[in-house]
C-alpha cells in the first residue's frame, strides 16, 4: 500500500556512512560521535556476553538488542535526568545510559528480582522493563499526566516494538496522549518482526507512524540504523514534548538481527538472505565509516575501544556472579509494603519449605 | 490408527490435527502459531496440513484474539485460539467474562460460543517474568466457562478433542513443565474423554490426594514415597476444574477420611478452597482430620531463582500428608 500521507522520513547517513543530507553542526562534534559510537559498541558486546551466559546456563532467556543499538543510544543520549523512561524488554542500550547497571540487567534475566531494584539514583523513577506487550505505553501516559498536572517540564519516553502497535493498549495510549496533549514520546522499534510475524501482516497501514495521525499528533519515520538521524529527530521530539507542544511518535526502521530471544530459532521463519541483507544496513559499521571519513577513527582506536568496553562488560559479569542467591524471604518481602499480619502463616509456610529444600539438598 | 509414544505437547498437536481433519469448521488462530508452529511447537504442521485460511497468525493483540473468537463462534466456526502464555491472557478477560461465557444465556440459546482458548501455564521452566502463571481460579470463577487442565499425554489428547467438540467456551491450560516430560503410549484414535469427571490415578484407603496440572507429577512421587511407608494413597487428578466432579471427590474422601489438596496456584481463593469447602459441606462427619492444602504462597510467581519455593515439592506434600495422617 502506498504511503499517501507522505509522513516525514529522516536519514542523514546512508548505509556506507556517507551523508545524504546537510548535517547539523553537532553531527561532526568528535566528542558526541565518540560517545554514541562507544555506547553502541558497549551494548553489542554486552549482548554477546549475555547470550553466551544464557548458553552456559548462567542466566535464563535473554532478548538481544542486536541491530537496534542506535535507537536506544539516541534516546539515552538525549533524555534529561529528570525525564522518565518507560521501556519494553529490548532496551539494554537506553537503560545502561540512563544508569541501570549492566549487572542488574544480568540479574533480572538471571532470575533475580533484585535486578529491577536499580541502585543508581539517576534512574530512581524509571520503570522496570516490561514484558506484557504495549502495556507500558499507558503507564508512560500516566507518568506524563503527572508531569502535566504538576506543571513540570519533564518528558516520559516509552519504547515498544512493531508488533506492540497492534495492541489496544498502544492505541489507547496514543489516543489519550493526543486528547490531553501529554508530554510523552513514543518510540517504536520497528525491527520488522514480532517473533515470527513479519511487519507486513501485523498491520495494513503502510507506516506505523501514521497511527499518531489518527490520535491527532505528529508521527514520523526515522532510519533506525542511522544514529545521527535518530539523534536529530529524538532531540526535536523531546523539545516539543517538553515545551507543552504535545506528544510525538517516532517509528524507527531497523531490523532484529538476532533471534527474538535466546529461546527462539529465527531460521524457522525467515531466510538467511534477508538477514544477510539487513547486516548491510546495521548501525555500528555505518557510524564507524562516517567517523573514519571524518578522520576520527582508525583500527587502533577501534581495538582500544573494544578492549575498554570488554573490560567494562567483564566487570559487570563479575559483579553479577558475586551476588549470592536471594534468601527465601525475598519472594514475599516486597509483595505488600508490609507483609500482612493476617498472612503470617504463609510466611511460616515459605520458611518451612525453604528449610525442607535445604535439608533435601544436604541429603 | 497409529500408536506411538507422545509427549503432552505432541498429544496436543495430534489432537489439533485430528480435530481440524474431522471438522472443517475448526480453525486455529494465535500469535506465531502458523509458520513458526507456536513458540512451544504445539501447532507445528497445522498450517502445512490445513492451509492459511484455517491456521492463522494473528496480529499481536489478546483482546482481539478473544473478541474474534466470540464472533467466529457465533457464525458456527469452532475457533481454537492460542494465548502464547497464560500471563498474557488478562487483556482477553472482558470478552471471556462479558461475552463468551454469556452469549448463550443472553440470546436465550440463539447464539452459542463453542470455542477453545488454549494457553501454556505454570512455573518450573526457568522462564522470564509473566511466563509462569497459574491463575486457573480466575476462570473457574466465571459462570459459563469450562476450565480444563490435563496432566498426561492421553488426557491432553482426549480432553482437548472433547473441549473442541463442546458447545460452550473452554479454557484449556497446558502445564509447560509437563510438555516434554515422560512421553507415553498414545492411541491417535479420536477418543474423547469426559469433561465432567475426575481421573482416579491410583486407588488407596488411607488418604485422598487431590491435584491437577503439573503438581500431579509431584503427587505421584509423594504417593510412591508414602506407599513405601505403608500408607495407601488415593490420587485423583481433577483435570476438569470447572465444573468440578464433586461426586468422585466426595466418594473418595468418605472412604479414606483424610484429604490433602495440592495446587501450584497461590492459596487464597484458589480452586483448593472450593474443593475443601464442598467436601466439608458434603462429608464433614466422615473426615477424620482437617483437610490440608499444599499450594504456592500468596505471592506472584518469583523470577526463576526462587521458583522452586513457589512450586509445591514432593517433600511438602509428604509432610502435609503425614500431618493429616497423624491427626488424632
Ligand atoms: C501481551 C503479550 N502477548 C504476547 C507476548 C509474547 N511476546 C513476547 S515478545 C512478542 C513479540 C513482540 O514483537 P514486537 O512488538 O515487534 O517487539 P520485538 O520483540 O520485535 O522487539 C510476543 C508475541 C507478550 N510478551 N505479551
Ligand atoms: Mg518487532
Amino acid at each position: 500500500m502506498p504511503d499517501t500521507l507522505n509522513l516525514p522520513y529522516t536519514r542523514l547517513l546512508d548505509p556506507q556512512g556517507r551523508p545524504v543530507a546537510e548535517l547539523p553542526a553537532w553531527a561532526t562534534d568528535p566528542e558526541l560521535l565518540l560517545r554514541l559510537y562507544r555506547q553502541m559498541v558497549l551494548t553489542r558486546l554486552f549482548d554477546q556476553k549475555a547470550v553466551a551466559l544464557q548458553r552456559t546456563g548462567r542466566i535464563g532467556t535473554y532478548a538481544p538488542t542486536l541491530g537496534q543499538e542506535a535507537i536506544g543510544v539516541a534516546i539515552g543520549a538525549l533524555m534529561q535526568r529528570e525525564d522518565v523512561l518507560v521501556p519494553y524488554y529490548r532496551d539494554t542500550a537506553v537503560q545502561v545510559m540512563r544508569g541501570v547497571r549492566m549487572e542488574e540487567i544480568l540479574l533480572y534475566w538471571g532470575g533475580d528480582e533484585r535486578g529491577s531494584a536499580y541502585v543508581d539514583a539517576a534512574v530512581a523513577e524509571d520503570f522496570p522493563l516490561c514484558v506484557p506487550i504495549a502495556t507500558q505505553a499507558l503507564h508512560a501516559c500516566g507518568v506524563a499526566s503527572a508531569f502535566k498536572i504538576r506543571g513540570q517540564h519533564r518528558v516520559a519516553v516509552t519504547t515498544c516494538g512493531d508488533g506492540a502497535t497492534s495492541k489496544g493498549d498502544f492505541l489507547e495510549a496514543l489516543n489519550v496522549a493526543g486528547a490531553w496533549q501529554l508530554p510523552v514520546v513514543f518510540v517504536v522499534n520497528n525491527n520488522q518482526w514480532a517473533i515470527s510475524v513479519p511487519r507486513r501482516i501485523q498491520c495494513g497501514a503502510p507506516t506505523l507512524a501514521q497511527k499518531a495521525i489518527g490520535a491527532g499528533f505528529a508521527g514520523e519515520q526515522v532510519d533506525g540504523n542511522d544514529v545521527l538521524a535518530l539523534y536529530a529527530r529524538m532531540q526535536a521530539a523531546l523539545e516539543r514534548a517538553r515545551h507543552g507542544k504535545g506528544p510525538v511518535l517516532l517509528e524507527c526502521l531497523s531490523y532484529r538481527l538476532g533471534d527474538h530471544t535466546t529461546a527462539d530459532d529465527a531460521t524457522r521463519y525467515r531466510s538467511s538472505e534477508e538477514v544477510k541483507q539487513a547486516w548491510q544496513e546495521e548501525p555500528i559499521k555505518r557510524l564507524q565509516a562516517f567517523m573514519a571519513s571524518q578522520g576520527l577513527w582508525d583500527e587502533g582506536r577501534e581495538q582500544a575501544l573494544i578492549a575498554e568496553c570488554q573490560a567494562q562488560v567483564q566487570q559487570a559479569v563479575e559483579a553479577f556472579e558475586a551476588v549470592t542467591e536471594p534468601p527465601a524471604e525475598a519472594a514475599l518481602e516486597y509483595v505488600y509494603a508490609q507483609w500482612p499480619a493476617a498472612l503470617a502463616e504463609q510466611r511460616e509456610m515459605l520458611r518451612e519449605r525453604a528449610e525442607r529444600r535445604r535439608e533435601a539438598s544436604h541429603e | 490408527m497409529s500408536e506411538k509414544k507422545a509427549s503432552l505437547l505432541e498429544a496436543i498437536n495430534l489432537a489439533l490435527h485430528r480435530a481440524m481433519y474431522e471438522d472443517e469448521n475448526v480453525v486455529a488462530l494465535g500469535e506465531d502459531i502458523g509458520v513458526n508452529g507456536g513458540v512451544f511447537r504445539a501447532t507445528a504442521g497445522l498450517r502445512e496440513a490445513f492451509g492459511i485460511k484455517r491456521v492463522i497468525d494473528t496480529p499481536l493483540a489478546e483482546t482481539m484474539i478473544a473478541g474474534l473468537a466470540v464472533g467466529m463462534a457465533a457464525q458456527g466456526l469452532k475457533p481454537v485460539m492460542e494465548i502464547q502464555f497464560l500471563g498474557f491472557i488478562y487483556a482477553a478477560m472482558e470478552h471471556l467474562v462479558s461475552h463468551a461465557s454469556r452469549m448463550r444465556n443472553r440470546t436465550r440459546g440463539r447464539l452459542g460460543c463453542s470455542m477453545v482458548l488454549r494457553s501454556p501455564m505454570g512455573a518450573g521452566i526457568r522462564a522470564p517474568e509473566h511466563h509462569s502463571e497459574s491463575t486457573e481460579a480466575l476462570f473457574a470463577h466465571i459462570p459459563g466457562l469450562r476450565v480444563v487442565i490435563p496432566s498426561s499425554p492421553a488426557r491432553a489428547y482426549g480432553l482437548l478433542l472433547a473441549a473442541i467438540d463442546d458447545p460452550d467456551p473452554v479454557i484449556f491450560l497446558e502445564p509447560t513443565r509437563l510438555y516434554r516430560m515422560n512421553p507415553q503410549e498414545l492411541h491417535d484414535d479420536g477418543k474423547r474423554l469426559p469433561l465432567d469427571s475426575c481421573f482416579t490415578l491410583r486407588e488407596g484407603r488411607d488418604l485422598t490426594l487431590i491435584s491437577w496440572g503439573a503438581s500431579i507429577h509431584e503427587c505421584q512421587q509423594a504417593a510412591e514415597h508414602l506407599a513405601e511407608r505403608g500408607v495407601s494413597v488415593e490420587l485423583i487428578d481433577v483435570a476438569c476444574i470447572k465444573p468440578l466432579d464433586l461426586d468422585t471427590l466426595e466418594a473418595s474422601v468418605r472412604k479414606t477420611g483424610r484429604c490433602v489438596i495440592v495446587h501450584e496456584a497461590p492459596k487464597s481463593c484458589g480452586v483448593g478452597a472450593e474443593i475443601a469447602a464442598s467436601l466439608y459441606e458434603r462429608a464433614l462427619l466422615d473426615l477424620q482430620a482437617p483437610i490440608q492444602r499444599v499450594t504456592a504462597p500468596d505471592i506472584p510467581p518469583p523470577l526463576y531463582r526462587l521458583e522452586g519455593l513457589y512450586i509445591p515439592g514432593v517433600d511438602d506434600i509428604v509432610a502435609a500428608c503425614a500431618a493429616v495422617l497423624d491427626y488424632a
